[in-house]
């Protein structure tokens, strides 16, 4: 009957953070000093210990990163890339004491009933807990099977020609100021691979690789999906991360091979001074499929547009986002579909709240190439502003070099429907519930493309976003 | 003491057109009346205002619930001190799902001091109540799931309406012909339903074209509306009458309700 599950997980009760014991870790290992040039790129590359063309690879997207200009487009971008400490060892980051996160930080993990686990993951507390060991027997399971699930600093240590036949392929430094950035100052980010023909099950998830590096500001994902394998990969980051740091800039590069599925599911809430700039492309081979679930919320500034590449015939791309733009924020977010074989096809959906001022901006380019017959693209961007003061904009760019093509696009602006706050307020709702959930309906599609525990924390974000408690 | 919905002398504009001109109107817990009138009367314009619409300003008189100012609460307020109306024409609200839409109904009202965020009636305790009542009203659990009213047939509406009733067992309810768009077989359930729900619970203002709904729900008073205002009052003599005769000897006594009534509808069709 009535399985309203996600009304259902309220119920569970998670356990109270503060009974665990945090360890204090010494207070830093190795920071780099502040800024960026040639002797601090290498220096990083020293303390990583690492081969000798990553080095090389490093400083030679230094010089494409200075080389390029800023972006003149999206969102004013303001940083003084001399002003930032490009990498702090990982033992410092994650040796935060619990008493070191702030209050309100700690307030919005207990109200959102994050699981445990994350919750440290997420403040950047590395404590000892019973995680570990689950995440013992899943990571033994996965080996048995071939499954490579680690953090990329380990993976160019370990498994150097996987890493070097891969890395940087699907996005070059060249490709943009960021991507080149990132190149350059990498640290941390998930490095997986899955082996011909095995169906990965279960999501697998951040946080379950709670010994690694996984809150560097410019982590590098790597994940290479064999022939006929299939992987769920979820980076959960429901709660706003805590760094000091105003700078984020990662890079994801994805490839799916023939028959291959993946499906990649973010859920970011930033801090309010971030800048959260991220370059995430996938490449599909023959009726290979990727996907790309992502969830924005927080930042000052979001520049994330994950693209989906379809090089061989039957490839599929699909990208669902939902972005919130609350007081003094602003997304810019959206897709990037390139069909460059026949017979592939595309859907984007993506919807965006504004709020308090907010602005949010759907950002997509949807390109045929010459000789992509029969190619499919269905895009759907529906934008719902929330107070007169908040703004949305779209920018859809279509480039279509092939006659024999099917092409949708539809875009809507709406505000809270006036009778729909009436209908929820006549049944005893008050208006600032009311709206919340006309919000909740409006990004239902999309929430319930989420993992269970994902799905019920995206509805609590939207709720506390809507008090404005956070933000 | 009895409890009242007591009306005297409202005045409802819209969009700065005057649709109520004085409706006098006192209804008690435990009875039923009766609201009928032709079409553009201005019935569903005196639910809506009750409700609190947006769009349905009250320019003059006062309406008291067991005493108190109804016309100073917000809607939810209303809803929460006891006032419930089945609309003619429900919304849909996509993506919300009927159970969880109507947990959060219920907890607030039965909780009106309830604030944001606080918790809502336990799950499996909700869960039963509603298959229950579901049940009794013959409608397939899997309602729950859907999301409220979107691509609910006419009928479907109207159900989702009288289960909302039945969840939320207000003191007064006002059911905006929620006969129409029933078939036969759900009309009967209905009538028979609000019963069960109302008995001597409710103060029922039944609005309605047709009969069916009154059969067991006899009503103790029938008002007749005509051009804003109700022009007369009777038992349930008067709404059989109605039915038979329609409403030929009501205008002919109320000639200048009658050409009201006219011109207020003239007005809409010319504008729409
Ligand atoms: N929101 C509105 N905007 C414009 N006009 C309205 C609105 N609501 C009511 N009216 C007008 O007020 C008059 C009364 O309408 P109302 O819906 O109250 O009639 P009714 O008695 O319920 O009729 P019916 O039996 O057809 O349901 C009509 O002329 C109608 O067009
Ligand atoms: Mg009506």
């Amino acid at each position: 009957m009535a399985t309203d599950t996600k009304a259902e997980h309220e119920d569970l009760g998670f356990e109270d953070i503060n009974k665990y014991d945090f360890r204090n870790e010494e207070k830093y290992i190795f920071k780099s000093r502040k800024g960026l040039d040639a002797d601090i790129v290498s220096e990083i590359s020293a303390m990583k210990k690492e081969p000798e063309w990553m080095r090389d690879f490093r400083l030679r997207s230094l010089d494409i990163f200075n080389s390029k200009p800023m972006p003149n487009w999206g969102g004013n971008i303001n940083i003084d890339f001399q002003d930032i400490y490009y990498y702090i060892k990982p033992s410092d980051r994650q040796g935060h004491s619990w008493d070191d996160v702030p209050a309100e930080i700690k307030d919005t993990f207990d109200k959102l009933g994050i699981p445990e686990a994350e919750k440290k993951y997420l403040a950047g507390v590395k404590a000892q807990y019973e995680s570990e060991v689950v995440y013992g027997s899943l990571q033994e399971d996965l080996e048995k099977q071939g499954v490579i699930f680690t953090d990329t600093d380990s993976a160019v240590r370990e498994y150097p020609d996987l890493v070097q036949e891969y890395f940087a392929k699907v996005i070059p430094p060249e490709d943009n100021k960021f991507a080149a950035l990132n190149s350059a100052v990498w640290s941390g980010g998930s490095f997986i691979y899955v082996p011909p023909g095995v169906k990965i099950e279960f999501p697998l998830q951040a946080y379950f690789r709670i010994n690694a590096e996984s809150m560097g500001q410019f982590e590098r994902t790597l994940i290479i999906v064999d022939e006929g394998a299939q992987v769920h990969y979820v980076e959960g980051c429901t709660a706003p991360k805590y760094t000091t740091e105003s700078l984020h800039s990662a890079v994801v590069e994805i490839m799916v091979k023939k028959g291959g599925r993946c499906r990649y599911t973010t859920i970011q809430n930033w801090a309010n001074n971030i800048y959260n700039l991220v370059t995430k492309r996938a490449v599909a081979y023959r009726d290979a499929t990727m996907e790309w679930v992502d969830g924005n919320l927080g930042s000052q500034l979001t520049m994330k547009y994950p693209a989906v590449y379809m090089m061989e015939p039957g490839a599929r791309g699909e990208i669902l986002s939902i972005a919130f733009a609350n007081k003094g924020q602003h997304q810019d977010a959206g897709a990037k579909v390139v069909h460059a074989a026949p017979d592939t096809s595309s859907l984007i959906v993506s919807k965006s709240i504004s709020r308090g001022g907010g602005r949010s901006s759907y950002r997509g380019l949807v390109k045929v190439e010459d000789g992509a017959k029969n190619s499919k693209s269905s895009v759907v961007c529906d934008a719902l502003i929330l107070d007169p003061i908040s703004r949305s904009d779209t920018y859809p760019y279509i480039e279509v070099e092939e006659d024999e093509v099917t092409i949708g696009h539809e875009a809507s602006v709406s505000r809270i429907n006036e009778e729909q706050l009436f209908y929820l307020m006549s049944r005893g709702l008050s208006e600032p519930e009311a709206s919340t959930m006309i919000v909740n309906g409006f990004v239902e599609p999309l929430v319930k493309e989420l993992p269970m525990e994902y799905a019920v924390e995206m509805n609590r974000l939207i709720q506390l976003q809507m008090e404005g408690s956070v933000g | 003491m009895t409890e009242t919905l007591k009306i005297c002398d409202l005045h409802v504009s819209v969009e700065g057109k005057p649709i109520l001109k004085g409706v006098n109107l006192t209804l008690n817990r435990g009875e039923v009346h009766a609201l009928m009138g032709p079409n553009g009367s201005g019935k569903s314009t005196l639910g809506l205002a009750l409700m609190g619409h947006p769009r349905y300003e009250v320019t003059s008189g006062s309406v008291e619930l067991n005493g108190e100012d109804l016309l100073e609460m917000e809607v939810h307020e209303r809803a929460r001190a006891g006032l419930f109306m089945a609309f003619q024409r429900p919304m849909s609200i996509p993506g919300v799902k009927m159970a969880d839409f109507l947990r959060h109904a219920s907890t607030n009202v039965r909780n009106p001091d309830r604030k944001e965020g606080e918790d809502l009636i336990p799950m499996r305790e909700f869960r039963k109540e509603l298959k229950s009542k579901m049940d009794q009203l013959k409608m397939d659990t899997q309602f729950a799931r859907r999301y409220v009213n979107e691509g609910f047939s006419g009928g479907e509406m109207k159900r989702a309406e009288i289960l909302q009733l039945a969840m939320l067992r207000p003191k007064f309810a006002i059911l905006d012909e929620t006969d129409s768009g029933l078939d036969a077989d759900a009309v009967r359930l209905a009538s028979t339903s609000i019963a069960e729900i109302g008995g001597a619970e409710m103060g029922i203002l039944i609005i309605t074209h047709h009969e069916r709904l009154l059969e067991h729900n006899r009503p103790d008073y029938t008002h007749v509306m005509l051009g804003g205002r109700i022009v007369e009052t009777g038992g349930a003599e008067l709404a059989a009458e109605l039915h038979k005769e329609g409403y030929g000897r009501i205008r002919h006594e109320h000639p200048e309700a009658a050409a009201e009534n006219e011109s207020m509808e003239e007005e809409t069709t010319a504008s729409s």
